[in-house]
């Protein structure tokens, strides 16, 4: 019963909170640029314009187009029910797991690249391309980085992982470090941030994700912009959750322990979104060919991450 | 009994092809016929996995064949299990075949052959003895091979013919050579007989090595995959579905008949080894989808890659088992046949759907299509759902089956071996980067072709398709959902025709209602249904949200075209452009790509020129300095054929001392 409140809650949660952790996010790099910045709610009056705006289709548009939005915003909603943030008692933990997770994520990719297609213009082409591109090396990226993890916790279920992880079955391990690394620059990737893509650029040359959804508007375009803010806050649960789930409650651990699971989430969120914003503002968009290095190293300390469980266990 | 009256129908079909194929109406008849037999052989295939879990099935000897050698049949569960995965897609072609028939180009070359094909395809899951198995594994070669150059005027299909036949040949010759190894000197060519054979371990490495060789030739494993690309596409579609989804199962059944059942005991460097190809196969074989521009070949060569997942699992069945691991042996063997019928599905619906887009528009080149959707609508989102499915989008039946293979390769470094620990997880970064790339293959196969704007007069001209082809292609999409929604019970029959061939039974906590989990439920565990209800439910919260939230209104404008005042539907991304970045990264070393453009001077009205050029490393490297090679001996060999009398008579001479000498040192 309990399981199914937290479930129930988790996944309101993660709706109400993504907006405001993109607006957090968008702080520092305002203040580093020397400006005052918007407010952290701002993204909320955002999706709330959109909503209100009616919605332009392009006339060779089909059906897909229209329907696209709803698919893509359902599948990233579904697979942040699934990671657990603030406690693990939640009733779809044992539904899916980390490999579930993944392809949930790629089938919000797949659609948004057939819309991208749909409207037949060339920057929705683009976009499709170049997205698929980047997916093609990180997507492969994070399934390593979930197979280095399942060989140090015996399981791909994030709940069981996190038990295991806490419960101090392991100490410091080198594998942990290298599938961190890469973890991150498979969340960068995957999120659309600087280095790889800038989501507040319309700049033909540079764009990936906002080259896609160019031809959205009104309402299917604050479903897209959901979806990329719970997305963005997905990523961080994961980075937070998994290597370092102090503070998160378990199955026993009645309504305290949440509260205090669920104040320590929004913490570690808040403190990565705040490391982003910093990151962010240090680095210069790459050029897209090299974004291949960039995954594919990402991919390698993956691969690594896997074998050097077995090196040093030989050692 | 039943699948032996089928049998004899598809005989008596192609004869009436024969005999009567100047009437549109036979053609109608002979596919109307063959539907009924395939979904007659479907039912007994079903009826008999669930009927014979384990208990031992009679032979049925029939009194033609070798005179030392009554023709022996056999249907036990494995049998059964690829009757299913093989008449199922055979009733949808046949189903597809009574309208798409009489459209092919020649129909007289097509439709006699087209029974017979499935009789050997038949023929082959029941035989119980090499003799039966290799007649129908020749007959199944050699009917696809006339109805691939049943096209004959065109030149490419007759050099994949070519091609083709020289494949088959090599393939049955491993065969061949492999089931004579197993009968051994006595000629004991009965499967009975060769279960129990003692076999010395340099016989047993070599009748592996020929069974990986013989059916990896036909299942269109990396490297020996040249033919594929080539044959399946030159057929006509619901042929094309039959070669790629079906006829690389028979494959797949001829090695599972041989490592499996006929050797019991196969050593673990053979499953590393059988890995290792499939993740070759994967990798390579949707690396090559995505270079295509040809919508039957992408599909064909997406097909190498699908045997390359199934070659994996099958290969980590053979490790685990070696080293003691039985539980997940079985959990990798029920992978494998999962991808099994997964494939024959979805492959099969999407090889009618591009039949289907043929008959619309006359094109296959993904560059002349474009906005489909709009105007096949049935025939597009059956495609799409087979898009979906071989890309391994949950709640699809693609998902779960990659979902076991990745469960069972995740557990592939618990055998404590170094060769498995470090061989597993490169084996899986190929598998990952597979199903990553079948993705974006299947996006752009599916965006360029029917999405966008039509990029030629007959493109835009397209017209849905009639009726049976639409069936054709709707109940394999029903039924891609329906195996993704419910494996639970896909995996319990799949585990009771594992069992035999394991020797062990999956405990029904692993496999049972409502988590299909692979190894215990802490290991990690899927619920598609689980999945689809949330979805769903998450699905009317959305739309009452936005409902509720926001407006309704909605406005049609014209698309923005940066400017641009004419038509730009040559503007779009076509399949070249879309496929550039991973060209460019992997293009460039795997096949050597290069790009050459051709700027006219400025102020000329000449139009600029892109040419794009691949090299295939695996037909340049192996086949053509195979080809030299063989040319070289060929050329040194010839010198024999014109010698003196007395020469050859010394020849001779030599020999006879030679083959004595062997008999002697025998005898000792």
């Amino acid at each position: 019963m309990t399981a199914f409140f937290f479930g129930l809650l988790h996944t309101v949660l993660v709706l109400a909170v993504a907006p405001l952790l993109t607006g957090l996010v968008r702080l520092p790099k305002a203040r580093l640029q020397g400006r005052q910045g918007a407010p952290a709610i701002q993204p909320y009056r955002d999706l709330w314009r959109l909503l209100q705006k009616e919605s332009v289709i392009a006339d060779s548009a089909s059906w897909l187009f229209r329907i696209a939005p709803y698919l893509v915003f359902v599948s990233v909603w579904l697979a942040a029910t699934i990671m657990p943030t603030f406690t693990t008692d939640m009733i779809m933990t044992p539904a899916a797991d980390l490999i579930a997770l993944v392809a949930l994520l790629g089938t919000a990719r797949f659609f948004t690249a057939l819309a991208g297609l749909d409207t037949g213009t060339p920057f929705g082409g683009l976009g499709s391309s170049r997205e698929m591109f980047v997916a093609s090396i990180g997507e492969p990226a994070m399934l390593m980085v979930i197979f280095s993890l399942s060989l140090l916790t015996h399981t791909t279920s994030p709940a069981n992982m996190i038990a295991y992880v806490t419960g101090g079955h392991i100490g410091i391990e080198v594998s942990a470090g290298l599938a961190l690394v890469a973890m991150v620059m498979v969340a960068i990737a995957e999120n659309g941030r600087i280095p790889i893509d800038n989501p507040a650029t319309h700049l033909e040359l540079t764009m990936i994700h906002e080259a896609m959804v160019l031809e959205y508007s009104g309402r299917h375009l604050a479903l897209m912009e959901a979806a990329a803010m719970v997305r963005l806050l997905l990523f961080m649960s994961i980075i937070s959750s998994l290597f370092f789930p102090w503070g998160m409650a378990f199955v026993d651990d009645g309504v305290a322990g949440v509260a205090l699971g669920l104040l320590a989430w929004l913490a570690k969120v808040s403190a990565l979104a705040m490391v982003l914003g910093f990151f962010e503002s240090l680095v210069a968009k790459m050029r897209v060919f090299r974004i291949a290095d960039f995954l594919g190293g990402a991919l390698l300390l993956a691969l690594l991450a896997t074998i050097f469980l077995y090196v040093s266990e030989a050692v | 009994m039943i699948i032996g009256t089928v049998l004899g129908g598809f005989l008596c079909l192609g004869v009436l092809g024969l005999l009567g194929s100047s009437l549109a109406a036979t053609h109608r008849l002979i596919y109307a016929g063959c539907l009924v037999l395939a979904a007659t052989a479907t039912g007994d295939g079903l009826f008999h996995m669930i009927r014979y879990g384990q208990e031992a099935v009679p032979a049925v000897v029939l009194p033609f064949g070798l005179p030392w050698l009554k023709a022996h049949f056999r249907l036990d569960s494995l049998s059964a299990f690829f009757l299913v995965a093989v008449n199922f897609p055979a009733a949808l072609a046949s189903l597809f075949g009574i309208a798409y028939g009489s459209h092919v180009p020649e129909p007289r070359r097509v439709t006699p052959l087209f029974p017979l094909f499935l009789f050997a395809m038949n023929g082959v899951l029941v035989a119980d003895d090499a003799f039966v198995f290799l007649v129908s594994w020749e007959a199944m070669s050699l009917s696809s091979w006339l109805l691939v150059l049943s096209n004959h005027t065109d030149a490419a299909a007759r050099r994949a013919g070519l091609v083709y036949l020289v494949m088959a040949v090599f393939g049955t010759f491993c065969l061949l050579s492999a089931f004579g190894l197993l009968a051994g000197p006595t000629g004991a060519f009965d499967f009975a007989a060769m279960r129990v054979a003692k076999l010395s371990p340099l016989a047993t490495s070599l009748v592996v090595l020929l069974a990986i060789l013989g059916t990896g030739s036909k299942a269109g494993l990396v490297p020996l995959h040249a033919w594929l690309p080539l044959a399946h596409p030159a057929a006509p579609s619901h042929v094309s579905a039959l070669m790629s989804g079906v006829m690389t199962k028979v494959a797949i059944y001829g090695l599972i008949r041989l490592l499996y059942d006929l050797r019991g005991a196969v050593g673990w460097e053979w499953g590393f080894l059988m890995m290792v190809l499939g993740a070759a196969a994967a990798a390579l074989g949707v690396l090559y989808a995505l270079m295509q521009r040809d919508l039957k070949t992408l599909l064909a060569y997406s097909t190498v890659e699908n045997v390359g997942i199934i070659f994996i699992a099958l290969g980590l069945a053979i490790a685990f088992r070696d080293h003691g691991e039985v539980a997940l042996s079985a959990l990798s063997m029920v992978a494998a046949l999962y991808h099994v019928v997964n494939h024959a599905l979805f492959k099969s619906l999407l090889f009618l759907g591009s039949g289907a887009v043929m008959m619309a528009t006359g094109e296959r080149d993904l560059d002349r299509l474009g906005g489909l959707l709009n105007r096949m609508p049935v025939t597009g989102v059956c495609f799409l759902v087979g898009a979906c499915a071989i890309s391994a989008l949950p709640p699809l039946n693609g998902f779960v089956s990659e979902w076991l293979v990745f469960q069972s390769l995740f557990k592939g470094p618990t055998v404590a071996h170094w060769a498995m620990r470090f061989g597993v997880p490169v084996v899986g970064v190929a598998m990952a980067l597979a199903a990553a790339f079948a993705a974006t293959c299947f996006v752009r196969a599916f965006g360029v072709a029917f999405l966008g704007r039509p990029r030629s007069d007959a493109a835009r001209a397209a017209r849905e398709v009639p009726w049976p082809m639409l069936a054709a292609m709707a109940v394999p999409a029903v039924f891609c959902l329906c195996l993704g929604v419910f494996p639970v019970m896909v995996t319990t029959g799949i585990a009771t025709v594992v069992e035999p061939l394991v020797h062990v039974v999956l405990p029904a906590a692993v496999l049972g209602w409502p988590w299909l989990s692979p190894v215990s439920l802490t290991a990690g565990s899927y619920s598609a249904t689980m999945v689809l209800l949330s979805g769903a439910g998450l699905m009317i919260t959305t739309l009452l949200l936005v409902r509720h939230l926001g407006t309704r209104a909605i406005r049609r404008a014209p698309v923005w075209d940066c400017g641009h005042q004419e038509d730009i539907a040559n503007a779009q991304y076509s399949a070249d452009s879309f496929s550039q970045p991973l060209r460019r990264v992997f293009g460039q070393v795997v096949f050597r790509a290069r790009e050459e453009v051709e700027m006219p001077p400025p102020g000329s009205t000449a139009p600029a020129r892109f040419t794009l050029f691949i090299t295939d490393p695996l037909w340049t490297g192996l086949y053509l300095g195979l080809q030299r090679v063989i040319d070289a001996i060929a050329d040194r060999v010839n010198h024999l054929q014109f010698q003196t009398v007395r020469r050859y008579l010394l020849m001779m001479f030599l020999t006879l001392v030679l083959l004595l000498l062997v008999v002697a040192v025998r005898q000792q």
